[in-house]
């Protein structure tokens, strides 16, 4: 065969494919230092500063840094990644790239594994800081810390991509922040323990994937070794984004009005 | 001329064939039943005033137009297809490249897109120097495409539709804000493509005079194909002299026949 693209229908994922697309989003972000500096950077200040804000009370500073530890991941993510498909969308890169053999699941899998890489980074720096310079006591181990931040993270893109699919516009994008990310920021036990709210918030918060990510730091924090409830916990916020993902590669569109 | 002894003649003779083509966006039925076919290794001017339709029909060739009404077979395969993706090139009217990515990078990763995996690295290699080259930006082949000119960045868009030798390009307002050299060296290069390459090449324009430069045209007015011929024939059929005064001829007998019925109810 001499033809360089044999004319056969593109698989759902191609390993290659999306490969290349998460290298293609890491060149992006490498062409815009400040960005990444923001994303590794702007976790450990809010550390550091909450650390003396709860001078007084090192447990405090215990149970809500081992909270943000799964909430920066989240949010730094979902925004990074709304902003980017968006810019993706209003620039036209996205029409030309479905109208390329690139299947839905290719973009989506690529923008999850260049974040989720981001991601890696980004927490283990947050977490080593917390550990061991701003004296954060747990109880389990740090890897544990890391593989659910890692997890927050894809829920994070995965909420970013899927919300990025109903925004028109950047000013629409930034609003879904404080729509998506504070009612579950609020709900997820980071400022009472959820029992103690009202039973329909927290029935609300049953069903949302922060508060599992909120409890799982939490089981880490206090026990040494894998708990069920931290199983339970890893599992609901891995299926969440995996669930979202999905739901993203439904609504990207290769035909647009 | 036809050889009986290479086999049955191609059943796909266009590259393009509409019936009944239909679609609508928004409230707007922005083309209204039209039917036409572009012949294969030819190229095809698609012209016609702004907001007629011309982006619309390009979008709908591609597969990228929702509502899509009638007949549209694209290569022989109804317009979408998936195995289509890989054998179109497209244009977009505005540049669609990554402004945060060199023009070597844009180009390696649509490449990789086309043409993925290790194995193929070499050729994309290949490829991509190719096309860079086609549309003159060597000299420019690490700058961010961001900080090129205007002209410069349509180049680059235009470049990644020439990767992979696409076996249909279509091409929407390719020369749009480029110098008369420039837009002669890429008509010589479209000329080229078409010729070495068989490649059937839909080229949109505002620009009448590149209309002389086609093999066919398709003029459109308002959704509608006013006139499907070639530029000798569009000329001599309207007595005129140019395409353009051929063209501003045919609209004014469309205005005057859109008139005529409005006052006969
Ligand atoms: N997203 C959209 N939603 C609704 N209507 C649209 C949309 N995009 C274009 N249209 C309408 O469709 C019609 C045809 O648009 P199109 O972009 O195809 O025109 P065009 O011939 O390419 O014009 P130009 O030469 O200015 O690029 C226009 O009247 C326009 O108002
Ligand atoms: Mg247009």
């Amino acid at each position: 065969m001499t033809t360089t693209t044999a004319p056969t229908a593109p698989r759902a994922l191609s390993a290659a494919r999306t490969t290349a697309t998460a290298a293609r989003v890491l060149r992006q972000l490498r062409h815009d230092p400040r960005t990444i500096a923001l994303m590794l950077l702007v976790p450990c200040l809010m550390l550091i500063l909450l650390r003396y804000v709860f001078d007084g009370s090192p447990h405090t500073f215990d149970t809500i840094g081992a909270s943000l530890l799964g909430v920066f991941p989240l949010i730094t993510m979902f925004l990074v990644t709304s902003i980017a498909t968006l810019r993706e969308r209003t620039s036209g890169t996205l029409e030309r790239l479905l109208a390329m053999p690139l299947g839905k699941g290719d973009l989506i899998a690529g923008y999850a594994l260049a974040f989720g890489a981001l991601a890696i980074v980004q927490s283990a720096l947050a977490t080593g800081l917390a550990l061991w310079l701003l004296g954060l006591d747990v109880t389990g181990s740090a890897w544990l810390l890391l593989l659910v931040a890692l997890l927050d993270a894809l829920l994070g893109t995965a909420l970013g991509l899927f919300v990025s699919a109903f925004a028109a516009s950047e000013f629409q994008a930034v609003q879904f922040m404080p729509a998506v990310i504070f009612p579950q920021l609020l709900l997820c036990g980071l400022f009472t323990p959820r029992p103690d709210m009202h039973p329909a918030l927290e029935a609300i918060s049953d069903v949302l994937p922060m508060s599992y990510a909120v409890d799982a730091m939490n089981e880490v924090l206090r026990h040494t070794d894998v708990t069920t409830t931290f199983v339970r916990d890893v599992l609901i916020v891995a299926g969440c984004a995996l669930l979202v993902l999905g739901l993203g590669a439904v609504t990207l569109r290769r035909r647009t009005p | 001329m036809m050889n009986i002894t290479s086999g049955p003649p191609d059943p796909h003779p266009h590259a393009v064939r509409a019936e009944a083509l239909t679609v609508v966006r928004g409230p707007r039925t922005v083309l209204r039943g039209l039917g036409f076919t572009v012949p294969r290794g030819r190229i095809t001017g698609l012209l016609g005033p702004s907001g007629c339709g011309k982006s619309t029909l390009m979008r709908a060739i591609t597969g990228t137009q929702a509502k899509v009404g009638g007949t549209l077979e694209i290569l022989g395969l109804p317009a979408g297809h998936a195995t289509l993706r890989s054998r179109i090139g497209y244009v977009t009217q505005a540049p669609s490249v990554y402004d945060d990515l060199t023009v070597r990078q844009n180009l390696e990763y649509f490449a990789a897109v086309l043409d993925p995996g290790r194995a193929a690295a070499e050729r994309r290699r290949d490829h991509v120097g190719r096309a860079i080259a086609d549309v003159d930006l060597t000299a420019h082949a690490d700058a961010l495409a961001g900080n090129l000119s205007g002209g410069q960045r349509s180049r680059v868009s235009l470049a990644v539709a020439l990767l992979g030798a696409p076996e249909l390009l279509v091409l929407d307002e390719p020369t749009v804000g480029l110098d008369p050299v420039l837009r002669r060296d890429l008509w010589n290069l479209f000329h080229h493509i078409a010729d070495t390459r068989g490649a059937t090449l839909l080229v949109s324009s505002h620009v009448m005079d590149e209309a002389e430069r086609c093999h066919r045209l398709l003029l459109m007015r308002e959704g509608e194909i006013l006139a499907d011929d070639t530029p000798e024939a569009l000329r001599s059929r309207t007595g005129a002299d140019t395409v353009e005064a051929a063209f501003l001829h045919l609209v004014d007998e469309a205005v005057a026949a859109g008139r005529a019925k409005e006052t006969a109810r």
